[in-house]
């Protein structure tokens, strides 16, 4: 058949031109993502491997448990990719969820010629199953880790609608590279968790404009803590996976040298900044307070003059 | 088993571990001769920005060395500190270089060894001891992922059903016994008997290449799927 035919016969062949990340579904997003027709799912959903611990709080279980993983093509490279369903308990790490991504990232270690793509969209370790979520956080880190050393590049791709917080946020932590979307948030802690913890006064949740300063895709990516910034579409996500998977800085000593000493600079420079715009103000950006409402083009441009200016 | 103990049980030759703001560091000789690298965080000291990055560093001097000394990290800590600072700073970042300089100075040939000896909970539990080649524990150790009271109000169940289900189920309440269970904790140590003896007893085992936490975690009936479905995961990933 011819493949120009199909997909002038498919009303949804160009749906995800201009569909927002954000609302896509994790399906919907490694299906916008990768090369047409070409995903092959490992464990799909007809296999029903399901939590074996929700139904003791009497809990919904998901025949995929809210992960998606498999392989592809990106631009006609094969990929493998994990992706997180956030309106699944919250894209939370359970048990058989979190060794998806750990089986995945294991075999991307010995196969040694396949980027790894990870869709975030969670709110970290599923508190029903707490330890098994915490250790495997702590097993999918490793494997991360050793994928690198074997020369894989580990893109970490964030603009979901539960973010990447907690354990998610430390495995991003791990990747060779991240894109994030200003939806995006990376944070170990969540604005909830926080208040809390330690008040109103420490962190008000309820303060939308708060969460994004402090959390979201722009601060991160002006501070260091993603490579690149995406729009908020499937194909601008695309466009950012095909670029991080062909830089893969090795994970080496001296990668962690520069790390550190990257780290220690942050600090001695926002170390005593109150709010995220007085840390953008010294960056060096003019008018600070406006980063918040700039268009993503005029935002990426604002991204690359301020790198120029403190490197 | 008071930091105190711990350290004289190791080191009954002596040793230069210093404690300073919540974390230790420094270094110690083994009966047996081999020279330990310590860090750690004591007195339950949550773990933010500050304290990441200075253990960080600690690991990093040993790499840098070359020294292949073996890394012992004596945790009992808070959770990640919970503040605007740190998630401004980028805390997920120093969490992660933390686990990673861990996780590579075990590749480049330093052993890696947790010890848990109080508290520890959430971010720093993983970015700290699970990220050690091997974790022991002592008895009254106290690790959380979060504790039921809070989990009452996240998921709302009342609490005495938690409690109840916590009885009959090691894959969600705090505490040793079940994180034991689950594979994050190898073995738990006596404490009546010299550290040191355990410990060197440890570092002569040869080094297990692969994670092997999931396995250990189906044998002890804390994780009844994890290994099984990476297993399967992989095998599918690898046959193309």
């Amino acid at each position: 058949m011819n493949s120009v035919l199909v997909e002038s016969q498919d009303p949804d062949a160009t749906w995800w031109s201009t569909q927002s990340w954000f609302g896509a579904s994790a399906r919907e997003r490694v299906r916008g993502l990768l090369d047409a027709e070409s995903f092959e799912e490992f464990i799909g959903p007809e296999q029903r491997e399901m939590s074996p611990h929700l139904r003791l709080f009497d809990l919904p279980e998901q025949f995929d448990d809210g992960i998606i993983v498999g392989r592809g093509l990106l631009d006609n490279t094969p990929v493998l990719i994990a992706a997180q369903e956030g309106r699944f308990m919250g894209g939370a790490f359970g048990e058989v969820h979190a060794a998806k991504l750990t089986g995945l990232l294991r075999a991307a270690s010995d196969i040694r010629s396949m980027p790894v793509l990870i869709l975030f969209d969670t709110g970290g370790v599923r508190l029903q199953e707490a330890n098994a979520g915490e250790l495997a956080i702590a097993e999918i880190m490793r494997a991360v880790i050793e994928a690198r050393l074997a020369g894989v590049p580990v893109v970490g791709l964030v603009g979901g609608r539960a973010g990447c917080y907690g354990g998610g946020s430390l495995i991003a932590g791990c990747c060779s590279a991240v894109a994030v979307s200003e939806q995006g948030r990376i944070s170990v802690s969540g604005p909830e968790v926080i208040e809390t913890n330690r008040g109103v006064e420490e962190f008000d949740s309820k303060d939308r404009a708060l969460v994004w300063r402090t959390m979201g895709g722009k601060h991160r990516r002006l501070i260091g803590g993603a490579e690149m910034f995406a729009d908020d579409t499937v194909p601008s996500f695309r466009d950012a996976a095909r670029r991080l998977i062909k830089r893969v800085p090795p994970m080496n000593v001296a990668t962690l040298v520069a790390e550190q000493h990257r780290l220690v600079k942050r600090i001695e420079r926002f170390g005593a900044c109150a709010d995220a715009v007085d840390v953008w103000r010294s960056l060096g950006a003019a008018e600070p307070q406006a980063i918040p409402a700039l268009a993503y083009q005029e935002f990426v441009a604002l991204a690359h003059r301020l790198e120029e200016v403190s490197p | 088993m008071t930091l105190d103990q711990i350290l004289a049980s190791l080191f009954p030759k002596g040793h230069e571990v210093v404690l300073d703001h919540g974390l230790l560091s420094g270094r110690g000789d083994l009966p047996g001769g081999t020279t330990l690298t310590v860090i750690g965080v004591d007195g339950r000291t949550a773990v933010g920005t500050d304290e990441a990055i200075r253990l960080s560093a600690n690991v990093l001097d040993v790499v840098k060395r070359d020294s292949k000394d073996p890394i012992l990290v004596l945790i009992d800590s808070n959770s990640q500190r919970m503040s605007k600072r740190d998630e401004l700073l980028g805390l997920s970042e120093f969490l992660a270089h933390l686990a990673k300089c861990l996780i590579i100075a075990d590749s480049v040939g330093s052993r890696t060894i947790g010890l848990l000896y109080g508290h520890t909970a959430a971010g720093a539990f993983i970015a700290t001891a699970l990220a050690t080649r091997a974790l022991v524990a002592l008895p009254g150790a106290d690790p959380v992922v979060m504790d039921l009271p809070s989990m009452s109000r996240v998921t709302k169940l009342p609490l005495e059903v938690l409690e109840e289900k916590a009885k009959s189920t090691p894959v969600f309440a705090p505490g040793l016994e079940n994180m034991t269970q689950t594979g994050a904790v190898a073995a738990v140590l006596d404490p009546t008997i010299s550290l040191a003896i355990q410990l060197e007893a440890l570092l002569v085992k040869p080094v297990e290449s692969a994670d092997t936490r999931d396995r250990l975690g189906k044998e002890r009936h804390g994780r009844p799927k994890a290994a099984e479905i990476a297993a399967r995961v992989y095998g599918l990933a690898r046959g193309s």
